[in-house]
């Protein structure tokens, strides 16, 4: 009776019973179906003005409901507990939370559980109980009041329209600023967890540390139990896959775009423009699925036959895949930046006799030249971000080494690596990744802030 | 004097033969980049498809079953001792094979799938027991591997003995390959030939029904107030850099705030689609937001001013005319985000959607995984006929995202219009 999917349905139908009677109520008030007129807005606005001020109101205070709820109910089934249960630590308190609830939702046997929890669990239940009912009977209180209220305001003179779309607008502005909510979410949640990590790390660690080895022992007279998180080699590992990467990324790339917009014909490019923005659709996991299975053990095979010593999760092999994945990226925004260097420009260099090639190598290249660093500033971003091509062919072990036949790991690696399975969150292990997650975000934000700063005044130029 | 004047037109004549060559090489540089992407692409799509479209077929071997009443007890049918059956079968088969180890060997050769599927039979029809009935059953993954070619026939995984076996079945006609209907029916299994993609692709379902539920409409809001109605100020500037940043920030951030916010902060169960879709919609809002703000911009201003001209309000001349007339490029933008999201893994190994999971999920809030990390899950597993199966379920990924883009493009070719 008072679950949620009942009250939203029992809600939308009165919703829809306010939207008839406003409705009718306004034709009513203006004397008829031909008499519309009178009135200072349509009958369909006065319809959804009753409706909503019948579901909106009432819909808002149950979900707010729901989200206290639980915390509520527990602070009271706790307040309630025998004074020697509420005197326990905080951990145990959540572990006797956890049998109440289980026991609740029937997943213990409830003759294995110690009377004064049974008692705990059925509080709980009848506070439970009582809320969903006090709420229920609220919501519909609320949603009836809205539509009484609203419907006796009904009124020829009533601004109905203006009054529904200065709702709406309302609702448009608030989506709106859920960008904003995202980005507060992301820097809060990660600083925090980072925050925390801090504490048991010394930030001067974390930055210039040379050494990573992330394991925790268990013991701590173990070789190496507190772990080393220096993030340098973790930084120079994600550096040279991205360097692998844009150095093949951006000469084919480049190339690509060149001959695109300067030399292809109408059907090469309409065929081949589709077919390089592929290569951008499919999802990296193929592509690290590739690289593992084809790749790398090709590259280690070469690597073989001409005597160099190469790493089954080589660098090489995971960068040269990014590479690749990221050549639709970095082409289709030179091509941007080639097309708005203006075309007197161009026809400036052929007067004077220079050739085709000529005129791209040193008029449209020089002045296309900051939106395509620009480009590159953002595919980088992209290659430093780039996380399951290099989970899976990329290694685990944080090598300094500027081989690119040796395994190295990455941030994005070692994040998946952390924070996947199962986690503890007050192990400086667990809570490395968010620092690490932190550093990522700030270091990709401000290259694509640096960037787009680049291409905007580069457009700018020729506008 | 005269012979070694040169005039200008002869110096340029003499440099011409150069630059035309170097006019050439830059030219065939250009068509090299692009050969060499598509190249690539092409033969990313050979290798995975070669690798991946035998797992369409499995192997099977035909057993003549006696569902022997002694075994069933009354009451319990479904805790009868099924194994027992396949194997008195298989014994029964090859009378000569007697010694414990080589009876453990021939048994192997049978997917220890093949008593579930006995057991299914049984509860749905009662009437087989006491009957014999000839049926066919899985082969185990090696089986499965030898017969379409990818092991040695004298490598290590099988012995002589059950190689002669697997012989001596093809030959009898009891042993084939049957179209895998495993692959699309079932869940997540260790065991290669009882894995199928179900489960994933209905993971990724209810997660992609989320996604879009929530991107859409907030989406399509964003972008018309900030297209249509946001004043310049400070704050709306905030709001765009915000949505840009958004766009570029890496996608395996985008988990650690689902993990930190949703499931830490808020308590939603780990694993579920519902965390999934939240995450990806966070993800894909700003894909949504720039397309749909290009296809409200491109919206000619005559249309507007002769809504308004008419008396239409601003809303009314924006939900009336404009946003229809747009709305096959905000379709568009909102197919091409879905197909992101459709794709994307990162994020949900941040969430527990990397959990094994054999159960077809049924709702959002069941422990799911999505195709991609299914992807990357077999990818992980060593048996050789999970590299068939991954790239059988990439295979499938790609077809799902050819369909979406392909609808796309269609969306875009019909609708489009030049102002």
């Amino acid at each position: 009776m008072t679950s949620p999917s009942t009250i939203v349905f029992v809600l939308l139908s009165m919703a829809m019973l306010a939207y008839y009677a406003g409705l009718r109520r306004s034709v009513a008030v203006a004397g008829g179906t031909r008499a519309v007129r009178r009135l200072h807005s349509r009958p369909t606005y006065y319809g959804l003005l009753t409706a909503l001020w019948c579901g909106l109101p009432a819909l808002l205070i149950y979900v707010g409901w729901q989200a206290v709820e639980t915390r509520l109910i527990t602070h009271w089934v706790i307040a309630d507990l025998p004074p020697d249960l509420q005197s326990l630590s905080p951990a145990q308190l959540n572990l006797l939370l956890n049998d109440i609830r289980n026991l609740i939702a029937g997943n213990i046997a409830p003759s294995k559980i110690d009377p004064q929890i049974q008692a705990a669990a059925a509080h709980y239940r009848h506070i439970q109980y009582i809320s969903h009912a006090a709420v229920a009977v609220l919501v519909l209180c609320v949603a009836l009041l809205g539509l009484v209220l609203s419907y006796r305001r009904i009124d020829t003179r009533l601004r109905a329209r203006n009054h529904v779309e200065r709702l709406v607008l309302w609702a448009l502005a608030a989506c709106s600023t859920l960008a904003i909510f995202t980005t507060i979410g992301i820097v809060l949640s990660v600083l925090y967890e980072a925050l925390r990590f801090f504490k048991m790390v010394p930030v001067t660690e974390f930055l210039f540390g040379l050494h990573w080895s992330p394991q925790v022992a268990i013991r701590s007279d173990q070789v190496g139990s507190s772990g080393a998180f220096g993030a340098i080699p973790v930084f120079a590992g994600t550096l040279l896959i991205s360097a692998i990467a844009m150095s093949v990324s951006v000469p084919i790339g480049l190339m690509a775009a060149i001959y695109l917009s300067e030399y292809a014909g109408k059907r090469l490019r309409a065929v081949a423009k589709p077919l390089m923005e592929i290569l951008a659709g499919i999802p990296t996991v193929v592509y690290g699925f590739f690289a593992a299975l084809v790749v790398a053990p090709a590259i280690r095979g070469i690597g073989q036959s001409i005597g160099l010593d190469v790493s089954s999760e080589s660098a090489m092999a995971a960068g040269l895949v990014m590479g690749i994945m990221i050549i639709p990226f970095v082409s289709s925004l030179s091509d941007d930046m080639i097309n708005a260097v203006p075309q007197s420009l161009r026809d400036g260099a052929f007067g004077l006799g220079a050739t085709r090639a000529e005129t791209i190598r040193q008029v449209v290249l020089p002045a296309a030249l900051p939106g395509i660093v620009g480009g590159v500033l953002l595919a980088v971003s992209r290659a430093i971000g780039e996380t399951m091509i290099v989970v899976m062919a990329a290694g685990l072990t944080a090598n300094m080494t500027l081989n690119p036949f040796k395994t190295v790991t990455t941030v994005t690696v070692q994040i998946v690596t952390l924070l996947v399975g199962d986690q503890e969150f007050d192990s400086p292990k667990t809570l490395a990744a968010f620092a690490l997650g932190l550093l990522l975000f700030v270091i990709t934000l401000g290259l694509n802030i640096i960037a787009l700063q680049v291409v905007r005044r580069y457009r700018e130029q020729y506008e | 004097m005269d012979t070694t004047q040169l005039k200008t037109i002869d110096i340029v004549k003499q440099g011409l033969e150069r630059r035309y060559r170097a006019e050439r090489r830059f030219r065939r540089m250009g068509l090299a980049a692009i050969l060499i992407s598509l190249a690539f692409l092409s033969f990313l799509f050979i290798t995975i498809a070669s690798k991946g479209y035998s797992a369409f077929v499995q192997t099977r071997i035909q057993l003549d079953i006696h569902f022997d009443p002694q075994i069933f007890t009354e009451g319990d049918i479904g805790a009868a001792d099924y194994p027992r059956l396949v194997k008195a079968s298989m014994a029964a088969m090859f009378p000569t094979v007697t010694g414990r180890t080589e009876k453990r060997q021939l048994y192997a050769l049978i997917s220890s799938g093949a008593a579930f599927q006995l057991r299914r039979m049984v509860l749905e029809d009662r009437a087989l027991i006491g009957t014999r009935q000839s049926v066919w059953l899985p082969a185990d993954d090696d089986v499965d591997m030898l017969v379409k070619g990818h092991l040695e026939w004298d490598g290590g995984r099988l012995t002589p003995a059950q190689v002669k076996w697997i012989e001596h079945l093809a030959t009898q006609g009891q042993l084939e390959k049957k179209f895998n209907t495993t692959f699309f029916t079932a869940g997540d299994s260790r065991e290669p030939e009882l894995a199928g993609i179900w489960g994933a692709v209905s993971g990724s379902f209810f997660t992609l029904i989320v996604t879009l539920l929530l991107s859409f409409p907030i989406g399509v809001a964003t972008a018309i107030y900030m297209q249509e109605f946001a004043p310049r100020n400070r704050w709306t500037d905030l709001i765009e850099v915000n949505i840009n940043n958004l766009a570029a920030v890496p996608s395996i951030v985008f988990g650690l705030l689902g993990l930190a916010v949703f499931l830490n902060a808020f308590g939603l169960p780990r694993s579920a689609p519902l965390v999934g879709g939240l995450v990806l919609s966070l993800m894909t809002l700003p894909t949504i937001i720039i397309a749909s703000r290009a296809a409200l911009q491109a919206v000619p201003p005559s249309i507007r001013d002769a809504a308004l001209s008419v008396g239409a309000s601003k809303m009314q001349m924006i939900v009336h005319h404009v946003l229809p007339l747009a709305l096959p490029g905000i379709l568009t933008g909102t197919i091409i985000g879905m197909a992101r999201a459709l794709g994307e893994t990162a994020p949900l190994l941040m969430i527990g959607m990397v959990a094994f999971i054999v159960d077809i999920p049924s709702g959002f809030l069941d422990p799911a995984t999505a195709l991609p990390v299914q992807i990357f899950l077999w990818a992980d597993s060593p048996e050789r006929a999970f590299v068939e199966l991954t790239s059988a379920a990439t295979l499938a990924l790609l077809v799902f995202l050819i369909v979406m883009n392909g609808l796309a493009v269609l969306l875009r070719k019909k609708f489009e219009r030049r102002w």
